[in-house]
């Protein structure tokens, strides 16, 4: 084996590559070759490193850069690697970037924990090796040699994780009904389908650490006595789809994936399956449809997926993060697991934070940790140093949050206490210079586009939704516009057929209760 | 009547026809059809070699927003107008993108070169606002950069 | 089947598992508002105006596709489920053409009677019509999509219970419409005609053709004779279609009610089906003694034949090269008829009473001129007749019964059973009985034909032969049996198939709203003209022994051959 005395972990994320990071790894590879450096360091692409711009990080002692354009190469080369002392104006800067990577386990200086993203930007995405070499598969290993299917059950049941899709539903019984039904046939599929406004945390773990993904959907289907599985990821993340795809290819090769895994009984394959750009389908049963290749309209439940979905067959459906949790669950332990967080809400949750701030991107946090730490701590300040106004927390059919209620704690128990949800894990800040009315206007014109039309609620009121608010928008609406529109809302949430057209509304209403002022400024003058 | 040149039986080979498949094999078709589209020559094939009945396949198709069964540009333009990128100007770029190509959105230049449309979040809202050309994403738009980065597909 | 209790508006009630709670609700006397429901379909709970609130639960359920449990309390009647449910209607509502006295279905609509209920006057949300043409160019079935409330009925019929296709939800959100392949006009589609999709729509957004006026201005013509046919199952709809009860047999007023109309003869469809079994029997026992394709499939119903010639074109040879009673009859009113009475045919206008859609097209195949006319110039569905004895004020309450005209007046029991699934058979099994055994049919009743499931089977022991059978209704049931056709597994002699479920009795041109139980009524009423009838097997009709003397010759001789049997034509079945 060749000895490389450094690393270079370039991000190779989607964005990292808009803004230019292949050009960048080019000319690091030419640069290293120029000065001979090639057979010393070695450049190796990885998932996002959650830094700004181009960013990438020096093993072995672990330098973040950040901002890095294909111009800083040369000095970046000739200042580190070969005269060894950091280039101190493209050190990442926030978030304690080194830190994050260097410290993966322990607790972080800005409150991060790093459970599920333990791999992303630390190995190469790409190469099977490192993910074995960082402990991947060891959990599949011991639950084919040391656990029966029901001590595995037992064990994700004990460590209280729960789903991270949204729906926030106990994972260990999800999977206890399907391992309890009997059948023929039984799957696993992963919910990749990662729709929501805002939200880029699925992607970023599939392209950051797919193998974890492959693994854990491995110990599934054992745990519930499945053979098959898909990962159903939306049509518009080909990273992602080519990321995973080849985790499956190399595992498969491996024989972590296919006939008789690892010299046992148990035999698991995986298929990649890819949407057609709809929002509805990262409701299970619509993403079900969907495989079956229909339209992706959501069933009536019961039955449930766990009893009888995929064909009509037993189906466990869970979300790309709740997937990553498994193996550490597996290999660490539940007791382990539950140290982190509070009670009711064990473990981490990523989010994604965006809007008017300086630190876009992924963190993941303990759960319980309040909403002004995240802003405070991670997001720091507004980019445009206006004073922020509110967060829309949990995607488009989120809820919003104005600054003064930020003290909230993003845990599942307060947060269903207050009638909150975090749904997909996005934190949207945006500041005073956001008009909550126009800001409406793009969540209703989502929802109008989004609806799949099966119930009226939903197809018509999504409809209306869009209309009244866009006329308040123009200034051209009526009180009877906003009355109506609480009374629809109130009607959407409780009598549409799925989750989409019963949390399509969380928004309008908490403007309604927060904002009323602005939308009443939509009201026609004369009518006022 | 073939009104594109897609080989449509060795795609269907590659993937056995079981309607699992049926996404994956509409996502081909189309990928192959250079316009962004599945003629009705193609719907056809994939209907009768998959079993499903023509109508449902048309069902199937306008349900989902990436695919089209009407002739779309070499390149779509697909411009993000969920929240995250509205509240950073979206509407701006997309004003520009409309001005520089001169078609409003659903539309297709004249030259059959771009077609113009909106969609829901692309899941890239670190760089918003962004817009996705055929498979490759932009972002960190401003509506100056509309005019540069049409030039690079002309 | 066990029992639960559940507690409904606080009451308690005993109900077996499998009820949905619309069923318990029905049961406790509580009509709790449907629209995406129908006892035809699968459920698929989506108009959400039969929400309820179901304790324990944070989102309502629809009753209509829920099922009770052990220990369920449901609420029907609170201030939110009203609410929700007038809102659903509402926003229905505003997306539909309020302009009902310019809808055919005006005061026989479902969404009209809710409206009414619900005491809907204003609707705060703006009229916003998705704006669609009209597709009428088939001349047979209307499609007004700016009427369509997407309930999706029309979805399921056609693609469940026929397993045609025709229709399917195109797109999403508000823009979801029900829809042909690519928005083809209905005829460029795999459509069979049938109808159910018009028996099951709610409103005004599909119907079939009116040509009442056409009839009527023939009427009027002084120099136009009109006769008219009416097939087996409209004397037991018609009452119903004018407000009576399901399954009234009303054959004498039928007629009487006819003449008032000012038809210049008023003859039955019966007499043809008479001569149906005549020609059919004989072409089975041809096809038995000369080693001919079988099993045989009776071609009586021309939207199972479209189906067949779409779907099955490989199994064409399978069935009966007869017309339907309809064209056979309309090939006779321009010859036989007027031979024997003097009219010159070029005079003379042919209409039937159909409880068939499919009929306003078999009648205008190009095939169906071998009178050298076109032997039936206009189709009217029960429905349409049902118009015009409003428009002319036919009181069945007091008008006296009257009988058909001559030479087709005579009929039998046999042919009157045509209207139900397993009449055919039943019909053809009494006379072939006896033409082959030579005997007496021991109890003309054979019941085993009898019945509204969708597959029945049998053997019939018609002397040395034990003569295997199958009846099927509705076309999925249809697919079924042809499938095992297709396959050879299908080892019956004789086959029949009728399109709509519950044969003719359940057409698409049948009164509405329809349901298991109407047609159960009508059918017993079937039955009951059966057994009235003085004469009740084909071959004994005294008429048919005259037209073939007179007129025909033989059975599959070259006239019959020439007037009563036709060719089919292979469709595409992937458009």
């Amino acid at each position: 084996m060749k000895f490389f005395r450094s690393h270079i972990l370039i991000g190779m994320d989607t964005p990292s590559v808009l803004q230019g990071a292949k050009g960048v790894k080019e000319a690091l590879i030419s640069e290293l070759s120029k000065k001979g450096l090639e057979n010393e360091i070695k450049v190796i692409e990885t998932g996002s490193l959650g830094f700004s711009g181009v960013g990438m990080i020096v093993y072995t002692e672990g330098t973040a850069y950040e901002n890095v354009t294909i111009n800083d190469v040369a000095e970046l080369v000739e200042e580190h690697l070969v005269k060894g002392r950091a280039l101190t104006r493209l050190i990442a800067k926030g978030k304690g970037a080194a830190d994050v990577v260097a410290n993966a386990e322990e607790k972080l200086l800005d409150g991060q924990v790093r459970i599920v993203l333990k791999n992303a930007g630390r190995i190469n995405p790409d190469d099977i090796n490192e993910y074995i070499a960082n402990d991947g598969y060891e959990a599949l290993g011991k639950v084919l040699a040391q656990m029966s299917p029901k001590q595995v059950i037992d064990e994700v049941k004990a460590s209280e994780l729960r789903g991270r899709g949204g729906a926030a539903f106990p994972t260990g019984r999800k999977w206890e009904f399907t391992y309890g039904t009997e059948a023929d046939q039984k799957y696993v599929i992963c919910n990749a389908d990662e729709g929501e406004p805002g939200t880029f945390k699925d992607r970023l773990i599939m392209e950051g650490d797919p193998h974890s993904v492959v693994e854990s959907m491995a110990i599934c289907g054992y745990a519930i006595g499945a053979n098959k599985g898909f990962i159903y990821i939306r049509g518009e993340y080909k990273l992602s789809i080519e990321r995973i795809q080849k985790a499956i290819d190399d595992a498969k090769k491996l024989n972590l994936l296919g006939n008789n895994i690892l010299g046992s009984d148990f035999s698991f394959d995986l298929e990649v399956c890819f949407g057609g750009g709809a929002y509805v389908c990262g409701e299970e049963t619509a993403l079900i449809e969907s495989i079956e290749g229909k339209r992706g309209e959501p069933r009536l439940k019961p039955p449930y997926p766990p009893v009888s979905g995929l064909w009509n067959k037993p189906t466990i459906v869970n979300n790309v993060e709740t997937f990553a949790n498994i193996p550490q669950i597996i290999t660490k332990g539940a007791q382990w697991f539950k140290k982190t967080g509070v009670e009711g809400s064990a473990g981490t949750k990523v989010f994604t934070i965006i809007g008017d701030i300086n630190e876009k991107g992924l963190i993941e946090v303990p759960m319980g940790i309040s909403l002004r730490e995240v802003f405070e701590n991670i997001a720091k300040v507004t980019k445009s140093g206006k004073k922020v106004k509110f967060a829309h927390i949990g995607g488009s059919s989120g809820n919003i949050v104005p600054e003064k209620n930020f003290d909230i704690k993003l845990d599942l128990a307060t947060l269903a206490n207050a009638n909150l949800t975090h749904g997909s894990g996005v934190i949207l800040f945006c500041s005073e210079d956001v008009d909550v009315v126009d800001y409406l206007t793009s969540i209703s014109q989502f929802f109008k586009h989004e609806s799949c039309g099966k119930c009226t609620p939903c197809r018509e009121g999504t409809f209306r939704l869009d209309e009244m608010v866009k006329r308040l928008a123009a200034g051209n609406g009526s009180e009877k516009d906003i009355t109506k529109m609480k009374e629809l809302c109130e009607v959407m949430k409780r009598s549409s057929f799925c989750g989409l057209g019963q949390a399509a509304v969380n928004p309008f209403l908490d403007c309604i209760e927060h904002f009323a002022d602005e939308l009443r400024q939509g009201v026609k003058e004369e009518a006022r | 009547m073939a009104c594109c040149n897609v080989d449509v039986e060795s795609i269907l080979n590659k993937y056995s026809p079981e309607k699992g498949n049926l996404m994956h094999i509409l996502h081909m078709v189309q990928d192959a059809s250079g316009e962004n589209f599945i003629c009705e020559d193609c719907m056809k094939k994939i209907a009768e070699k998959t079993g499903v009945p023509l109508n449902k396949l048309y069902g199937v198709t306008s349900f989902y927003s990436m695919f089209s069964t009407e002739k779309r540009g070499k390149y779509v333009i697909r411009m993000c107008e969920s929240g995250p990128c509205h509240v950073v100007g979206a509407k701006d770029v997309l004003e520009a993108f409309k001005s520089e190509l001169g078609i409003e959105v659903g539309e297709t230049t004249p030259c059959g070169t771009f077609t113009l449309e909106t969609t829901a979040c692309l899941g890239v809202c670190a760089v918003a606002p962004a817009v996705m050309i055929n498979e490759d994403v932009h972002g960190n738009l401003d509506p100056s950069m509309v005019k540069g980065i049409i030039e690079k597909y002309k | 089947m066990k029992n639960v209790n559940i507690k409904i508006d606080g009451k308690s009630y005993n109900v077996p598992e499998n009820y949905t709670v619309l069923d318990a609700c029905k049961e406790a006397g509580i009509k709790i508002p449907v629209l995406c429901y129908h006892p035809d379909l699968r459920q698929v709970g989506s108009c959400r105006l039969c929400v309820v609130e179901i304790e324990g639960q944070r989102t309502f359920q629809p009753s209509c596709a829920y099922n009770v449990y052990e220990g369920m309390e449901v609420k029907t009647n609170t201030k939110e489920v009203r609410a929700a449910r007038k809102m659903a209607l509402e926003l229905i509502l505003s997306r539909h053409p309020m302009d009902c006295l310019n809808c055919e279905r005006n005061t026989q609509c479902e969404l009209q009677d809710l409206a009414a209920d619900f005491g809907i006057t204003e609707v705060d949300f703006a009229l916003q019509l998705p704006g669609y043409d009209i597709d009428d160019e088939n001349g047979i079935i209307v499609r007004e999509h700016d009427k369509c409330i997407n309930c999706g009925r029309c979805v399921r019929a056609c693609q469940e219970v026929q397993t045609v296709n025709a229709l399917e939800f195109h797109k999403r959100g508000y823009e979801k419409i029900a829809y042909t392949t690519a928005g083809k006009k209905l005829q460029d589609t795999t459509c069979t005609y049938c109808g159910q999709c018009i028996n099951v729509c709610p409103t005004g957004a599909l119907h079939e053709n009116d040509e009442t006026a056409k009839v009527w201005e023939w009427i009027e013509d002084p120099n136009t004779h009109v006769v008219v046919q009416t097939a087996p199952a409209i004397r037991v709809s018609i009452g119903e279609a004018i407000g009576l009860d399901a399954g009234f047999l009303s054959t004498g007023k039928l007629v009487a009610g006819l003449r008032r109309l000012g038809f210049d003869k008023v003859f039955d469809t019966d007499f043809t089906a008479d001569l149906t079994i005549i020609e059919e029997g004989h072409e089975l026992l041809h096809r038995l003694k000369n080693n001919g394709t079988l099993p045989m499939i009776t071609s009586c119903s021309p939207g199972w034949i479209k189906f067949v010639e779409t779907f099955f074109p490989d199994c064409l040879d399978h069935v009966s090269s007869c017309k339907s009673p309809q064209q056979m009859f309309g090939a006779l009113a321009k010859t036989y008829y007027p031979e024997k009475s003097g009219v010159d045919p070029k005079t003379i206008k042919s209409i039937s009473i159909m409880p068939c859609t499919a009929k306003k097209y078999e009648c205008n195949r190009p095939e169906m001129k071998d009178s050298g006319y076109q032997d039936v110039d206009v189709v009217l569905t029960t429905r349409e007749l049902a118009k015009m004895f409003k428009v002319a004020g036919v009181d069945f309450a007091v008008i006296d019964e009257e009988k058909y005209d001559a030479p087709f007046g005579i009929t039998t029991g046999a042919a009157a059973i045509f209207g139900a699934t397993g009449g055919v058979m039943e019909a053809a099994l009494r006379t072939v009985y006896e033409v082959v055994t030579g005997e007496e049919l021991p109890d003309v009743n054979l019941t085993m034909c009898r019945g509204l499931e969708g597959v029945k089977e049998a053997t019939v022991q018609v002397g040395d032969i034990p003569v295997k059978v199958a009846v099927a209704n509705g076309l999925s049931n249809a697919r079924k049996i042809l499938d095992k056709v297709r396959a050879g597994e299908a080892d019956y002699h004789f086959i029949e198939i009728m399109c709509c479920p519950g044969g003719c009795i359940g057409g698409g041109g049948q009164p509405r709203p329809t349901s298991p139980e109407k047609r159960q009524a009508r059918m017993e009423s079937i039955y009951c003209e059966d057994a009235q009838m003085e004469i009740r097997k084909s071959h004994k009709n005294p008429s048919i022994d005259v037209i073939y003397k007179e007129f025909l010759k033989e059975p599959l001789g070259e006239k019959s051959h020439h007037l009563l049997h036709t060719k089919y034509t292979k469709r595409d079945s992937n458009r």
